[in-house]
C-alpha cells in the first residue's frame, strides 16, 4: 500500500462530482436568485443519485489514492451508496416543507451536497487527517442547515447548540489524534495498526483512543455525548432533522468502524470496552428516556440514540460478522428512519405542521394507508419480525453472541423490549384511540418515500440475501 | 402433485386471502359481506388443503415429512418446512378452528371488518408457520410475528381495558422470547446449523451440560410465558377477558399450544440433560398452576376470566406430562393440547353467544338460562363436562394419560395433581349452576333467545369432535405415537449416556 498513487482520481469521482456540482449550482443560484431553489434542489437530487450510481459502478479491488489517505473498497461502496441515497431522499422530503415554511433557499441543497461530499471523504478516510477533514466538511454544513430557519428561535438555538458542542467534540477528537500521532509517529491507519501491533499498547495511546472515540461518539450521538440530539432534532426544521437522522449517521458509524477495525486491530481489547460501555448506555438511555416524550421529533431523537447503541453492539463484537451486522443495521435503520420522517413531515393540519404524538390519534381511520405504513415502520424500529428491523438486530446480536459478549446481548435485548413500549404507544394512538381531525392531503413525494420505505421493511424478509451479502462483503474489506 | 410444496401452500394461503381482502373497496354492507365471505372461504380452503398432509402422512416414521427447503438468509439459515406426528395434530387444530373464529365474528364484529379479517388471516399464516418451520430462525420469525396481529386484535376490538391488556400481552411475551432469540444464536454458532432436524440429532452431544442449562433456561423463559405457566401467567386472564370472542378462541386454542410445542420440539430433544435436571422444577410449577389457579378460578366473577384460569390449570397438565419424559406423559400432553384447544375454544364461543345478547360477562348477571335456552344449556353442559375431564369426553383422555405418565415419573406429583381434577369439577360445575340453573329472575334475561342456526352450525361440529375424541382418541394418538416414541427414546438415551460419563468421571 506504500506505493499508493498520489493522484488517482477515479476512486474519488463521486466526491468530485458532488463538490464540483455544488460549486456550479452555487453559481447558478447566485446568478438566478431566490427563485432558483426548486431547480437547484432537483439538480442536487439528480447529482446525489448519479454519485450513488458512480459509487456502485466503480468496481474492482480496493484502491488507494492521495498518497494512501483515501481508500475506496467494498466497505466504502456500501456505506457511500446508502449515505448518498439517504441524502437524496432527505432532499426530496424537504422541498415542499421548506417552501411552506418560507425558508426555501437555494443554499440548502448546496449545503447538503457539500455535507454529503464530506461524508464521502469521511467514509473513505484512511488516515487521521482525512478523517478530520471529512468530519469537519460534513459537520460545518450541518451546523448551518440546522439553523436554516433563521427567524425561528428554536432553529437558531439548535444550530448554535450543535455548533458549540460539535466544536468541543472536534477539539477532543483532534486532541486524541495528536496523542495517537505522538505515540505511534504516524497518522495513517495502516501505520498506526502496525505500531500498535509492534509493541504493548501504552497508556498514552489508550488516552488518545479514548478521545478519538469520544469525538466519534458525538457524531453518532451515543451516550454520554448524546445531549445535543433531542434539542437539535426538535429545533431544526423537520426535513433537516430527517437528513440528520439518515446520512450523517451512516457516515459517522462507517468511520467509527473503519477507524477501529483498520486502525486499532491490535488494541481490540481496549476499544471494545469503551464501545461496550457507550453501546449499553445508548441502548438504555434511548429506551427509557423516550418513554416520557410527547414531541415526536424528540422521541425520534431518543430512538436514534438507542438505535446507535444497537448498531454499536455489532462493532463491540470486534469481528467481521459484527461489522457486517453494523453495516446491515445502519442501512436498514436509515431506510426506516427516512420513512418515519416522511410521515412526520406529512403531519400537517390546515397549514401548520404539528409534531406532538397525540396528533396521530386515530390516524388509522382518517388515513389508513399512512397509518399502516407508519405502523409497519414502528414495529420495524422496535425490531419485531418479520420486518426488516428484526434482521438488523438479529445480525448485531448474533455477532455479540459469537464474541461471547453475553451480558451486552442480554442488556441489549431487554432494552429493545423497553423500547418497544414507546413504539407501541404510537401504534396504540393510531389504531386504538378516537380520531382527531384529518391531516392535510399528503404530497406525492412524501407518499413515494414513505411507501418505498414501508414496502422495503415488510418485503425485506422475502429476499434478504442481497443486502446481507453486500454488508458481508463490506465488512470483510476491513478485516 | 407429490412434489407440490403443500406445507407452504397451507401456510401462505391465508395471507393470500388477506391480500384479496385488502383489495376490497368500500365500507358498506356489501363490502363487509364480501370481506367476511373471502375470509371464510380462505380459512375453509386452508382447512380442506390441510387434510391432504393428513391423508398422505405416514405415521410409521419419526422423520420429518413433506420437507421443503429453499435459500433464504444466506449462510446456514434457510427456509425449511416439514412436519412430524407432533406438529400435524396442532396444524389441523389451527386450520380447523379458524373458520369457526371467522363465523363467530360474523355479526359480533361490525367496525373495521376489513382490518379484523386481515389480522386474523395473517395470524393464521403465522400460527401454521410456527408448527411447520424446520429452521430455528424461521420458527422464531413466525413465533414472534404473531404478536403484532394479536396485539391489534385485542387492542382494537377488545373490551374496556383492552389497551392495558394488549400492552401487557405484547410486552410480556416479547420479554420472554428475546432471551430465546439469544439462545438460538448461541446454538447456531455452536452447532453450525439452524436446521431443527439436525439440531435434534446433534443437540444432546454438541451442547455441553453447562450450555444446555443456559439454553434451557432461555427457551423456558419464552415458552413458560407463552404457555403460560404459573407465576408468569398473569397476562393471560387480562388478554382473554378483553379480547373479542374469536381472539380468545385463538389465544386459548392455538397460541397457548406454541409453548407446549416448543418444549416438545426444542427443550426436550435438544437439551435432554437440562430437561431432566429441571423436571422437578417444572413439576413444582405445574402442580402449583393446577391447584392454585383452580382455586383462583373458583372465586372469579367474570365468566371469561374463570375459563382463562382454568386454561392455566389445564396447561399445567401439559407441562407436567411433557417433563414426565415418558411416552404416556408426552402422548397425553399432545392429546391434552388438542383437546383443550377444542374445548376451551368452544367454551369461549359459548360465552360469546350470551355476550352477544347481553353484553356482559358477569356471572352474577346470568342465572336460569335453561328456561329460555335449552339447546344452549345442553351444549354448554357438554363442554363443561369436557373441561372437567369427564370420561367419554376428550378432556378425560389427555388428563388421564398425563397423570399416568407423571405417576411413573413421580407418584407425589401425580397425587397432588389429582386435586386439580376435583377442583376443576368445583369451579366448572359452580359456573354452570350459576349461569344455567335456577329461577330465571333477572328481567333482562326474560326475552333472551336460544342459539340460532349459525351458532348451532359453529358449535355442533365441536360437540361432535369433543365426544368423538373422548371415546375414540386413536386418530390423534396414532398420528403422534411414533414421533413421541422416538423422542422419548432419544431423550432416555442421551440421559443414560450422560449418566455414564458422569459416573465414569473421576471425582
Amino acid at each position: 500500500m506504500m506505493n499508493a498513487p498520489l493522484l488517482d482520481l477515479v476512486p474519488a469521482i463521486p466526491e468530485l462530482m458532488l463538490a464540483g456540482g455544488a460549486m456550479l449550482l452555487l453559481m447558478y443560484g447566485v446568478f438566478v436568485g431566490e427563485r432558483s431553489a426548486a431547480t437547484v434542489t432537483f439538480a442536487s437530487v439528480v447529482l446525489l443519485i448519479a454519485a450513488a450510481v458512480a459509487v456502485m459502478t466503480i468496481g474492482g479491488a480496493p484502491r488507494l489514492t492521495f498518497g494512501g489517505s483515501f481508500v475506496f473498497d467494498a466497505f466504502a461502496r456500501f456505506m457511500k451508496a446508502f449515505a448518498f441515497l439517504g441524502a437524496a431522499a432527505a432532499l426530496v422530503l424537504s422541498q415542499d416543507y421548506l417552501r411552506r415554511e418560507k425558508v426555501e433557499k437555494f443554499e440548502f441543497p448546496i449545503l447538503v451536497l457539500l455535507s454529503t461530499a464530506g461524508m464521502g471523504i469521511l467514509i473513505s478516510a484512511n488516515d487521521l487527517i482525512a478523517l478530520y477533514m471529512g468530519l469537519e466538511l460534513m459537520s460545518l454544513a450541518l451546523y448551518v442547515i440546522a439553523s436554516i430557519h433563521r427567524d425561528n428561535a428554536k432553529s437558531t438555538e439548535a444550530g448554535l447548540k450543535y455548533f458549540v458542542l460539535g466544536a468541543l467534540s472536534s477539539g477532543m477528537l483532534l486532541y486524541g489524534c495528536s496523542l495517537i500521532y505522538g505515540f505511534t509517529g504516524t497518522v495513517s491507519f495502516a501505520g498506526i495498526a502496525a505500531a500498535v501491533k509492534a509493541g504493548p499498547v501504552g497508556l498514552g495511546l489508550v488516552f488518545g483512543l479514548v478521545f478519538l472515540i469520544a469525538g466519534l461518539a458525538f457524531k453518532v450521538s451515543a451516550v454520554p455525548f448524546h445531549m445535543w440530539t433531542p434539542d437539535v432534532y426538535e429545533g431544526a426544521p423537520t426535513p433537516v432533522t430527517a437528513f440528520f437522522a439518515a446520512a450523517p449517521k451512516v457516515a459517522a458509524i462507517a468511520i467509527f468502524c473503519r477507524a477501529m477495525a483498520s486502525g486499532f486491530p491490535g488494541a481490540t481489547h481496549q476499544w471494545q470496552q469503551i464501545v461496550v460501555f457507550i453501546s449499553v448506555g445508548s441502548m438504555l438511555l434511548g429506551a427509557f428516556a423516550a418513554i416520557g416524550q410527547t414531541n415526536i421529533k424528540r422521541l425520534m431523537a431518543y430512538s436514534s440514540i438507542g438505535h446507535m447503541g444497537f448498531a454499536l453492539v455489532g462493532l463491540a463484537a470486534g469481528t467481521a460478522n459484527g461489522v457486517q451486522g453494523v453495516a446491515a443495521y445502519i442501512a436498514i435503520y436509515m431506510i426506516m428512519t427516512l420513512g418515519t420522517f416522511a410521515c412526520i413531515i406529512a403531519m400537517r393540519r390546515g397549514d401548520e405542521p404539528v409534531e406532538t404524538i397525540d396528533d396521530l390519534a386515530g390516524l388509522s381511520r382518517t388515513n389508513p394507508m399512512m397509518a399502516a405504513a407508519l405502523a409497519a415502520l414502528l414495529f420495524s424500529l422496535a425490531g419485531i419480525p418479520p420486518l426488516a428491523g428484526f434482521f438488523a438486530k438479529f445480525y448485531v446480536f448474533a455477532a455479540a453472541i459469537e464474541a461471547k459478549l453475553y451480558t451486552l446481548a442480554v442488556i441489549g435485548v431487554l432494552a429493545s423490549v423497553v423500547g418497544c413500549y414507546y413504539y407501541l404507544r404510537i401504534v396504540k394512538l393510531m389504531y386504538f384511540d378516537e380520531p382527531k381531525p384529518a391531516f392535510a392531503p399528503v404530497r406525492t413525494e412524501l407518499k413515494l418515500v414513505l411507501g418505498a420505505s414501508a414496502l422495503f421493511n415488510t418485503l425485506f424478509v422475502l429476499y434478504p440475501a442481497p443486502l446481507v451479502a453486500a454488508a458481508g462483503a463490506a465488512a470483510r474489506a476491513l478485516f | 402433485m407429490s412434489n407440490a410444496p403443500i406445507l407452504s401452500i397451507i401456510t401462505f394461503l391465508p395471507l393470500l386471502g388477506a391480500l384479496l381482502i385488502l383489495m376490497v373497496r368500500g365500507d358498506d354492507a356489501a363490502a363487509k359481506r364480501n370481506i367476511r365471505m373471502i375470509a371464510l372461504f380462505a380459512t375453509a380452503v386452508t382447512f380442506g388443503l390441510s387434510l391432504i398432509p393428513v391423508a398422505l402422512f405416514n405415521p410409521g416414521t419419526a422423520e420429518f415429512q413433506f420437507v421443503e427447503r429453499a435459500n433464504w438468509l444466506g449462510g446456514v439459515i434457510s427456509y425449511r418446512m416439514g412436519i412430524d406426528g407432533i406438529s400435524l395434530p396442532l396444524i389441523i387444530l389451527t386450520t380447523f378452528l379458524m373458520p369457526f373464529c371467522i363465523l363467530a365474528s360474523w355479526q359480533a364484529i361490525d367496525t373495521r371488518v376489513k382490518e379484523y379479517m386481515v389480522a386474523f388471516l395473517v395470524l393464521e399464516t403465522l400460527m401454521i408457520g410456527v408448527f411447520c418451520a424446520l429452521d430455528i430462525v424461521l420458527f422464531y420469525l413466525f413465533f414472534e410475528a404473531g404478536l403484532i396481529p394479536m396485539f391489534l386484535i385485542i387492542g382494537i376490538w377488545g373490551g374496556k381495558r383492552r389497551i392495558y391488556a394488549s400492552f401487557k400481552f405484547f410486552l410480556y411475551t416479547l420479554l420472554g422470547s428475546v432471551l430465546m432469540l439469544l439462545a438460538i444464536m448461541a446454538m447456531i454458532w455452536t452447532a453450525g446449523t439452524s436446521d431443527i432436524a439436525e439440531l435434534i440429532k446433534q443437540g444432546p452431544t454438541v451442547f455441553s451440560r453447562d450450555m444446555q442449562f443456559w439454553l434451557w433456561i432461555a427457551f423456558f423463559a419464552s415458552f413458560a410465558v407463552k404457555m403460560p405457566m404459573w407465576p408468569v401467567h398473569t397476562w393471560l386472564p387480562d388478554a382473554h377477558v378483553e379480547a373479542p370472542t374469536a381472539g380468545s378462541v385463538i389465544l386459548a386454542g392455538v397460541l397457548l399450544k406454541m409453548g407446549g410445542y416448543g418444549f416438545l420440539r426444542f427443550s426436550l430433544p435438544m437439551f435432554p440433560e437440562a430437561s431432566q435436571f429441571f423436571a422437578p422444577f417444572v413439576f413444582t410449577l405445574s402442580v402449583i398452576a393446577i391447584v392454585y389457579t383452580s382455586l383462583v378460578a373458583m372465586v372469579q366473577e367474570d365468566i371469561k376470566k374463570l375459563i382463562a384460569y382454568s386454561s392455566v390449570a389445564h396447561m399445567g397438565f401439559v407441562t407436567m406430562g411433557i417433563f414426565a419424559g415418558n411416552a404416556e406423559g408426552i402422548q397425553g400432553a399432545v392429546f391434552q393440547m388438542v383437546s383443550h384447544g377444542i374445548v376451551s375454544g368452544a367454551l369461549f364461543l359459548c360465552v360469546g353467544v350470551v355476550y352477544d345478547r347481553m353484553h356482559t360477562r358477569e356471572i352474577a348477571a346470568y342465572g336460569g338460562l335453561v328456561n329460555r335456552m335449552p339447546v344452549y344449556a345442553v351444549i354448554f353442559m357438554i363442554f363443561t363436562m369436557a373441561n372437567v375431564g369427564l370420561p367419554g369426553t376428550s378432556g378425560f383422555v389427555g388428563e388421564f394419560l398425563t397423570l399416568i405418565g407423571t405417576f411413573k415419573a413421580s407418584t407425589k406429583v401425580a397425587f397432588l395433581a389429582c386435586f386439580g381434577l376435583i377442583l376443576s369439577a368445583c369451579y366448572a360445575l359452580w359456573l354452570y349452576w350459576q349461569v344455567i340453573w335456577g329461577e330465571l329472575t333477572k328481567p333482562a334475561l326474560k326475552s333472551i333467545a336460544d342459539v340460532d342456526r349459525r351458532e348451532i352450525a359453529i358449535l355442533a361440529p365441536l360437540v361432535v369432535l369433543t365426544i368423538l375424541l373422548g371415546v375414540y382418541p386413536k386418530p390423534v394418538l396414532s398420528t403422534s405415537e411414533v414421533a413421541v416414541n422416538a423422542l422419548v427414546e432419544s431423550y432416555n438415551q442421551a440421559n443414560a449416556a450422560a449418566g455414564k460419563t458422569a459416573a465414569a468421571a473421576p471425582r
